[in-house]
């Protein structure tokens, strides 16, 4: 059986771990290499890079961060943020990265998506797309830009969209429960996952162990994303997993 | 020496820092006269079937990997690379293979309900005892494919169940395939890429 996975997320910030990481008693907490390797210690079964640098030097520091992560982590790693290019995919798969995650750029761009699927394989093009509900209507609509700007597309369609272009993964994030801590947008991966038959990865709304069990007992999920629970060592990758086993999901 | 043969694949890089990390020395190289010399070979691979072979068989790989491979040195398939030690796919029609390992590449029936890719930790059931690959058993692993080997059992030394019998490492006398990718499988895909190198070496 497939395992669930579990999966921290790192904002890097040009080359640096940003977002406060305590569970490590460095000299140096916002080494991503550093940050990436406690993590595999812990149990970690794949690490998001997410790439939040606002220059143009972006991108060839976010190479040299996969770079130096993937000498002494082995692990799968996708980097997301700010990718819009053919080249930038491939500068990073070289770099050391397995899966590219676009966000902004696959609906500005749309052919980005199908381009990166024939060239490096569905398996490596993840689609990261950021929901809201609207209150008025309930209806899920994506956002874009970091959530900034929305979109007339609703979550389903797209969803459905981007894997017929060749997206491998979707990265599903409910900007509803983003930093609430009250659990995973259920009902939403419920909806996605008949939509769509590709693997889908929950982001958003992790507080506590229950929300892990929740969402992969009730949704078609293949793993779940995290960034502050791990990184304020609120909890462990350990406990997550211990507690999945002892609810009887499949974890490694 | 090991060579790592260089033909663009996606994953080459990945399996070098492997082999670094682990203090075992390696060679990206396409060279034949290198890869005549070496110890052993490692066939990386990620993509589609029909263009790898095509891209080994301009560059003259095809057939020196196999000529080295029958007089008995060493290989080791990964992912893709293990796909093409058989003797062919349905990838986007018909690729003829290397014929290393009776045995055919399909894809994933669809009647499974199975989402495909297949992308993830699935668990190794140890199908026969070869003593150096024992510690496999029920360890987790990192799969990405969207097709399988099917094969005679007596080739299979783990499988991992995705609705179907996926065969994770195979075996032939001195030819190795792993479906998984020991360069993404933390501790235990390490000792998988270590113990071939021991093999290889002592040979």
């Amino acid at each position: 059986m497939l395992a669930k996975r579990i999966i921290p997320c790192l904002d890097v910030d040009q080359g640096r771990v940003k977002k406060g990481v305590n569970f490590l008693n460095l000299t140096d907490v916002g080494d991503p290499a550093e940050i990436a390797a406690e993590y595999q210690r812990q149990g970690a079964d794949e690490l998001v890079f997410l790439d939040i640098t606002a220059t143009n030097q972006r991108r060839k520091t976010m190479t040299e961060v996969v770079e130096q992560v993937s000498r002494q982590v082995f692990m799968p790693l996708t980097v997301g943020g700010g990718i819009t290019s053919i080249a930038e995919i491939q500068a990073l798969l070289k770099a050391g990265a397995d899966k590219i995650s676009l966000n902004s750029a696959a609906i500005s761009n749309p052919s980005l998506i199908t381009a990166g699927a024939k060239k490096f394989g569905n398996q490596c093009i993840v689609v990261a797309i950021d929901v809201k509900t609207d209150q008025a209507s309930g209806k899920h609509f994506v956002y874009t830009h970091g959530g900034r700007q929305k979109t007339s597309f609703e979550a389903v369609e797209w969803a459905k969209r981007a894997v017929n272009l060749g997206a491998g993964e979707l990265l599903i994030t409910s900007m509803d429960q983003d930093g609430m801590k009250t659990g995973f947008a259920i009902d939403l991966y419920r909806k996605l996952g008949a939509a769509v038959d590709v693997p889908i990865i929950a982001s958003g709304g992790a507080g506590n162990l229950q929300d892990f069990v929740d969402v992969f007992q009730q949704a078609d999920v293949a793993g779940a994303l995290a960034a502050s629970v791990f990184h304020y060592r609120e909890l462990t990758i350990a406990q997550v997993k211990e507690s999945l086993k002892q609810a009887g999901v499949v974890i490694r | 020496m090991l060579v790592i043969i260089d033909y663009d694949a996606g994953n080459t890089y990945n399996v070098k820092k492997a082999f670094d990390y682990l203090k075992i020395p390696t060679t990206l190289t396409a060279d034949p006269q290198q890869i005549k010399n070496c110890d052993g070979m490692i066939l990386p691979g990620v993509g589609a079937f029909g263009p790898a072979m095509a891209t080994l068989q301009e560059r003259g790989l095809a057939n020196l990997i196999k000529h080295e491979a029958l007089a008995g040195k060493p290989l080791l398939g990964i992912c893709l690379g293990m796909q093409m030690l058989f003797e062919n796919s349905t990838e986007y029609g018909n690729h003829a293979g290397l014929g290393l390992i009776p045995g055919k590449v399909v894809a994933f029936p669809t009647e499974t309900n199975y989402r495909v890719p297949q992308m993830g930790w699935n668990q190794n059931q140890l199908l026969q005892s070869k003593k150096d690959f024992d510690f496999l058993a029920n360890e987790y692993t990192y799969f990405v494919h969207s097709y399988y080997v099917k094969c005679d059992l007596k080739y299979i030394v783990t499988a991992a169940d995705y609705g179907v019998q996926v065969p994770a490492l195979v075996r032939r006398q001195q030819i190795y395939g792993t479906q998984f990718h020991p360069e993404k499988s933390g501790a235990v895909g390490l000792r998988v890429l270590q113990t071939f190198a021991q093999k290889a070496v002592a040979k």
